[in-house]
């Protein structure tokens, strides 16, 4: 009885501890967010929410389903596998609803160059030249169709 | 364009059906998506990139990538001779304009694309504090903006520097594979508008996926395998002066 | 060695916002800043106030005793201090409490937390609290108005101060005292493994660096504890008692040769392995590093305190000429220390992982996370200590307070 009277002051400090537990396991249960775990430690509705993100680029299958004509000239050139919006830019919006987005016809001076510019960096095998010589300032798309570049293709596949 | 307007009329509609069910929601609801099914990785072959900087423009357009922070950059290596331990290597603006043009002609030159591994023991999930990065059942490392602190510890223990805090959500941000698009049946965005087909996504839990096949077959690597993080991106033909 | 490396960066070298060389793009701009170099300091006071408090109480070292309760409040003002940094670093401060409900158990952050709670309330405060106890209850009959609610409260409604309950407060106060040493190791401790545990970071990964911030940590604690009982007596205008300092000093200086032989150990370890890091790690420590590390680290804040520390060891000398000699010696202590913390965080991150380039830290003035808020928190703890040592007086005061008749 004595310790109990002496050591009363220690068990008040200790009830301290066992409230705050018992408030901190109520608010837990309240907080902590209901798929949390679901796949592991992290919350399972992240991997919903993410995958919910807005898709930008069609893709060239998309394009392919109405632009069937570009596809045939395109999948007979060097450019088969280059992208329909690599050059003409995001066009999910385009595929949703063709109406609302007109895609724009790229500057060939930039876009070419780009790719194309001569740089002893680049792979030997891949076609490129230097802009200011090649071509005198005449525009690519002159002798080149972005779809189909090869020059005896030009003015047929237009 | 050469449409006649029959062939508008009949496509058009079945375009925006086909594109409907792309654009679907979420994993369970796109119907063919099992999670279990699949394990991603990417690979990337060193000798067909140009350096364009197309995947560094188009994954900023797909993401929103805010300027100055890469969620996939490229880095243009120049070694002279045999000297592997110096290379001169520059990132202008991560390459998304592309390179300079080289004018040295001695010793090699290549282009080396750099993203997140998506490591498989991956040494960011490990030290998050609270579990908002996480590794999902199909293989891709995740970030949980609305769990996230911000503490930046995981952009510390990444060794490959593809993480980066996000200076207006404040959170930690990186590639996420595009996993709004591979759980749809798309590629990513980097690997759709790279020209050359340097970027390859690939799953490796599909015996018929082609690039599986490719890494079966050829001598690839990791960068920095020393680091035992399990990566996921896999190099064809990497110089030995890749850091 | 220096000038092979500035020729061969040379090739490279362009000052672009402050980059030399090559940095993968997403390294250039530092993610820990100046709040971040400061928790490790606040923590390492809080935990080397500590262990000069247990020598005391555990170790009955009793020529220190004076500085027994100055140095448990010196320790709590500190520890109070001690989460704003973070909080004030952190993207989302509002999701701290995630630390708490969903910690994550492979990760040495995640134990900060608990780690931090167990520490304030499992040993500090429940430490001051037991020894201060009588002083408490016999406050909370003495004085008036508000304070008087205040002591109240503290005494959580019991009035006993029989013998029989001081004596079980002192026996109950020795074992929270013995469990307060491994964790104050482990609250600081905790603090380098985070930094050591990173395999991607050569300047942090060591096993070492646990054990490096803890000796480090008890240098700046010991050492700060001994410049504020100084201060503060002098303040009150009593006579300093000359024995206490000097068992403190050499503590001091005995720690501080357990610091500096570990500091040497990771030093020549890393300049005899020479591994894939070490180039460019030296290269940052000869040149960027240069003042931080050789001249105010090593020159000014390790080896002049020691040489001051070990002359009054060896020497006799008179008492004003060690009073001033162990001052000199424990502000520079505290400088060397808060310059290795700076060393291991900024410097951790000047460097490139690529091994080709380094980076520059702009420290801002007035942001969130700039050098006033740095100077700032630094400060605050002494207000703190100062309404503590107020609220609850460490030394017998001059009127001492007398039991109520009849209790």
């Amino acid at each position: 009885m004595n310790l109990f009277k002496d050591a009363g002051h220690l068990f008040r400090f200790a009830g301290l501890f066992v409230l705050a537990f018992i408030v901190f396991l109520v608010v837990r249960g309240y907080v902590v967010p209901k798929s949390f775990g679901q796949y592991g430690h992290y919350r399972g509705n992240a991997i919903t929410e993410i995958a919910a993100r807005p898709v930008k680029f069609a893709g060239h299958e998309t394009c392919e389903t109405c632009h069937t004509d570009v596809l045939d000239t395109k999948s007979k050139g060097k450019h088969a596998h280059v992208n329909c919006e690599a050059c003409h830019g995001p066009l999910a919006k385009h595929a949703e609803d063709p109406a609302s987005v007109v895609p724009v016809k790229p500057d060939t001076a930039v876009l070419c160059a780009r790719c194309h510019t001569a740089s002893a960096a680049k792979p030997k095998s891949f076609p490129q030249v230097d802009p200011a010589n090649h071509s005198n300032g005449v525009p690519c798309e002159t002798c080149h169709h972005p779809h189909n570049p090869a020059i005896a293709d030009a003015g047929a596949a237009k | 364009m050469n449409l006649s307007r029959r062939h508008f009329l009949v496509l058009m509609p079945a375009a925006a059906i086909a594109w409907k069910s792309v654009l679907a929601g979420t994993p369970e609801q796109a119907s063919n998506y099992k999670i279990s099914e699949h394990w991603w990785g990417m690979l990337i072959d060193i000798p067909k990139c140009i350096g364009c900087g197309n995947c560094v423009r188009a994954c900023q357009a797909e993401n929103d990538v805010p300027d100055g922070y890469f969620r996939t950059w490229v880095e243009r290596y120049h070694v002279e001779d045999e000297n592997m331990t110096n290379p001169q290597v520059i990132s202008p603006d991560g390459g998304k304009e592309g390179f300079p043009i080289a004018t040295e002609d001695a010793g090699k030159y290549f282009f080396v694309p750099k993203m997140c591994n998506h490591c498989s023991d991956s040494p960011c999930t490990q030290v998050c504090p609270v579990g908002a990065t996480f590794v999902t059942p199909d293989g891709v490392v995740l970030v949980d903006p609305k769990y996230c602190l911000g503490c930046a510890y995981c952009v510390q223990a990444c060794p490959y520097g593809c993480r980066y805090i996000h200076p207006d959500k404040k959170v930690a941000d990186k590639c996420s594979l595009c996993y709004h698009r591979i759980t749809k049946g798309l590629t990513t965005a980097c690997c759709e508008n790279c020209p050359t087909g340097a970027r390859q996504l690939v799953d490796l839990k599909n015996p018929k996926d082609p690039i599986h096949e490719f890494l079966k077959t050829h001598s690839v690597q990791v960068l920095k395998p020393q680091m035992a993080t399990g990566a996921k991106a896999y190099y064809n033909g990497l110089d030995g002066s890749v850091r | 060695m220096m000038y092979n490396l500035a020729i061969i960066f040379g090739e490279q070298v362009k000052v672009m916002n402050g980059v030399e060389g090559f940095m993968y793009p997403n390294e250039i701009g530092l993610q820990w800043s100046v709040l971040i170099v400061l928790y490790p300091f606040i923590t390492g006071l809080v935990a080397g106030a500590f262990i000069l408090a247990s020598l005391e109480r555990v170790f009955h070292v009793e020529a220190i005793k004076p500085t027994y309760r100055l140095a448990l409040l010196t320790a709590l003002s500190f520890l109070i201090v001690a989460p704003l940094p973070l909080q004030l670093h952190l993207g989302h401060p509002e999701r701290s409490p995630e630390m708490y409900f969903t910690p994550h158990s492979t990760s040495a952050m995640a134990m900060f937390g608990y780690v931090y709670l167990w520490y304030l309330m499992a040993v500090l405060v429940f430490e001051i609290w037991l020894d201060y106890r009588r002083d408490i209850v016999l406050l909370s009959q003495s004085t008036k108005g508000l304070l008087r609610w205040l002591y109240k409260l503290m005494t959580l409604g019991s009035d006993n101060i029989s013998p029989r309950s001081l004596h079980i407060d002192e026996k109950v106060g020795w074992v929270v005292t013995l469990i307060g040493i491994p964790s104050a190791f482990l609250l600081h401790g905790y603090v380098g493994f985070i930094f050591g545990s990173i395999k991607a970071n050569p300047w942090w990964s060591s096993p070492l660096m646990p054990v490096v911030f803890i000796f480090s940590a008890m240098v700046s604690g010991i050492a700060g504890v001994m410049l504020i009982y100084m201060a503060v007596t002098k303040l009150r205008r009593q006579p300093i008692d000359i024995r206490c300092v000097d068992s403190i000093a050499k503590y001091l200086f005995y720690i501080f040769i357990i610091d500096f032989s570990l500091e040497m150990l990771d030093l020549i370890h890393r300049v005899y392995e020479a591994d894939e890091s070490f180039r460019s790690l030296d290269f940052m420590v000869h040149t960027k590093l240069y003042i931080p590390h050789i001249v105010i680290q090593i020159i000014l804040g390790t080896v002049t305190p020691l040489v001051l520390l070990s002359i009054t060891q060896v020497v006799k000398l008179p008492e004003q000429v060690r009073k001033r000699m162990y001052v000199t010696a424990g502000c520079l202590a505290m400088v060397g220390i808060f310059a290795m913390r700076w060393n291991v965080v900024i410097g951790g991150q000047l460097f490139s992982k690529s091994f080709l380039g380094y980076t520059t830290y702009k420290m801002a003035l007035v942001t969130r996370e700039g050098s006033l808020v740095a100077a700032g928190l630094s400060i605050l703890p002494l207000f703190i200590l100062w309404a503590l040592v107020k609220l609850l007086p460490p030394w017998p005061s001059e009127h001492a307070v007398q039991p109520v008749a009849g209790d």
